[in-house]
């Protein structure tokens, strides 16, 4: 690619005195407030405040989501609690490598590296750190795909408690850390949603002097 | 698949501003990621129109692009009432049988504290999912048929999008799947024609967002809406 070094500079609707709607990609006049076409809400200056306040929300609530139980499972009159690392060394132990893997990215190394990343890409904007190339624009994207992918590990709670009830031999129930984890993972999914991907260029094409 | 850029245009944008804001911008492209302007110029059937900065895919017209969506719209909402209605799967171990629907699956969390989430777990794999296939087939469904857009079609739309992020029938598949590996040892383990349904549904919603270029179908509906 020619532009990996440096972004090319490129006429913005911000900088023509227009404001494009996000949703459907129409300019509109810069008083707009809302979308001509999809009547879409046109945001006046696209800060970073609301993207704070989801990501801290959302890592608030991913503590109790580690430290309380996930799953609670009766056997034979037994009880035991499953948090969420747990239920990944259960799962190493009876062998289930791949699965073991599935989960352990899901609900433990997405949700960190979302938090990372978001923080990241909030400081680079807010700061002006220079950029390079894509990357931002593309952790982007993946943490914006990648974010509703987390909710696995709350369905399988969710089928496991529903199938698994045989009385005395065995059933499963969900624990509270479930609702914190879905939590979490709604908390950062809204961070990601708040954060206006157009500041990371704008914060390229005018850099701190 | 052959790429074609849009041109940028920095002319357009200055005889957008001096004018009354009216129908000046309405010949503009702004690329929703990275706010680039452009002028909308045609692009051939079939191939797409990228951002030249972001790569953002602004235009790509496709012949009955409209008639697919809507069909595999309709599918999706066929497939995922069987999936809501049928036995979705079956578990025994120890002479005990145990059948579950995804309804069962939802309302495991309805007891004590987790009570909000049993809610919240229904919306996303159920209501949601059907609430926007409905709307995406009311907002785009005249169209593809050669009428007008229905009154209030672009409403529709917009919240079928809004909601886009929120369904999540095709995670809870999985999830599925990462359960039955975790309960395989304890107890043999039968799959209802729901959980089939669900699987075609997820193969069907990835083929349905690869027909769609929102920002060609945001033109399409503005242009044939008369209300």
């Amino acid at each position: 690619m020619a532009h990996t070094r440096t972004t090319q500079p490129v006429l913005t609707a911000h900088a023509a005195g227009l404001r494009g709607c996000r949703t459907c990609g129409r300019a509109n006049a810069a008083s707009a407030t809302t979308c001509r076409r999809c009547g879409a809400g046109l945001s006046h200056v696209p800060g970073l405040q609301l993207v704070w306040a989801w990501l801290i929300a959302g890592m608030v609530v991913y503590v109790p989501a580690n430290v309380y139980p996930m799953l609670r499972t009766q056997t034979m009159g037994r009880t035991q609690d499953n948090t969420i690392l747990g239920g990944v060394f259960d799962l190493v132990q009876s062998g289930y490598w791949l699965v073991a893997f599935i989960v352990f990215f899901a609900s433990i190394a997405i949700p960190v590296a979302k938090f990372v990343v978001i923080a990241y890409l909030a400081l680079a904007v807010q700061w002006r750190w220079p950029m390079r190339g894509h990357a931002r624009h593309r952790l982007y994207e993946v943490v914006e795909f990648i974010g509703r992918w987390s909710m696995i590990d709350v369905f399988v709670v969710a089928i496991l408690s529903a199938l698994v009830q045989f009385n005395l031999a065995a059933t499963v129930a969900p624990g509270i850390a479930a609702v914190s984890f879905a939590l979490s993972v709604a908390f950062t999914m809204l961070a990601a949603q708040a954060f206006d991907p157009r500041l990371i260029w704008r914060a390229a094409e005018s850099p701190m002097q | 698949m052959t790429t074609k850029t849009l041109q940028t245009a920095p002319l357009a944008a200055a005889a957008a501003r001096s004018h009354t804001p009216g129908d000046s911008t309405a010949g503009l492209v702004v690329c929703p990621t990275c706010d680039a302007l452009y002028k909308l110029t045609p692009v051939p059937v079939g191939t797409r129109g990228r951002c030249t900065r972001c790569g953002t895919t602004l235009s790509f017209p496709r012949e009955r692009a409209m008639s697919r969506i809507v069909m595999l719209a309709a599918t999706s909402l066929v497939l995922l009432s069987a999936a809501v209605f049928f036995p979705f799967l079956e578990l025994s171990a120890g002479g005990m049988t145990r059948r579950a629907s995804v309804f069962d699956a939802a309302l495991a969390f309805s007891t004590g504290l987790t009570l909000p989430l049993a809610l919240a777990t229904l919306a996303f794999i159920i209501l949601l999912p059907a609430l926007r296939l409905t709307l995406i087939i009311y907002a785009l469904a005249p169209m593809s048929m050669g009428w007008y857009a229905a009154p209030r079609a672009i409403t529709a739309f917009r919240w079928a999008e809004a909601m886009r992020p929120w369904a999540m029938a095709e995670i809870f598949v999985i999830g599925v799947a990462v359960a039955l590996v975790k309960v395989a040892g304890l107890a043999s383990v039968h799959l209802g024609i729901a959980f089939w349904a669900m699987v075609l549904l997820v193969l069907i919603n990835v083929l349905n967002d690869n027909f769609m270029c929102r920002l060609t179908l945001w033109r399409t509906l503005e242009q044939r809406s008369r209300f």
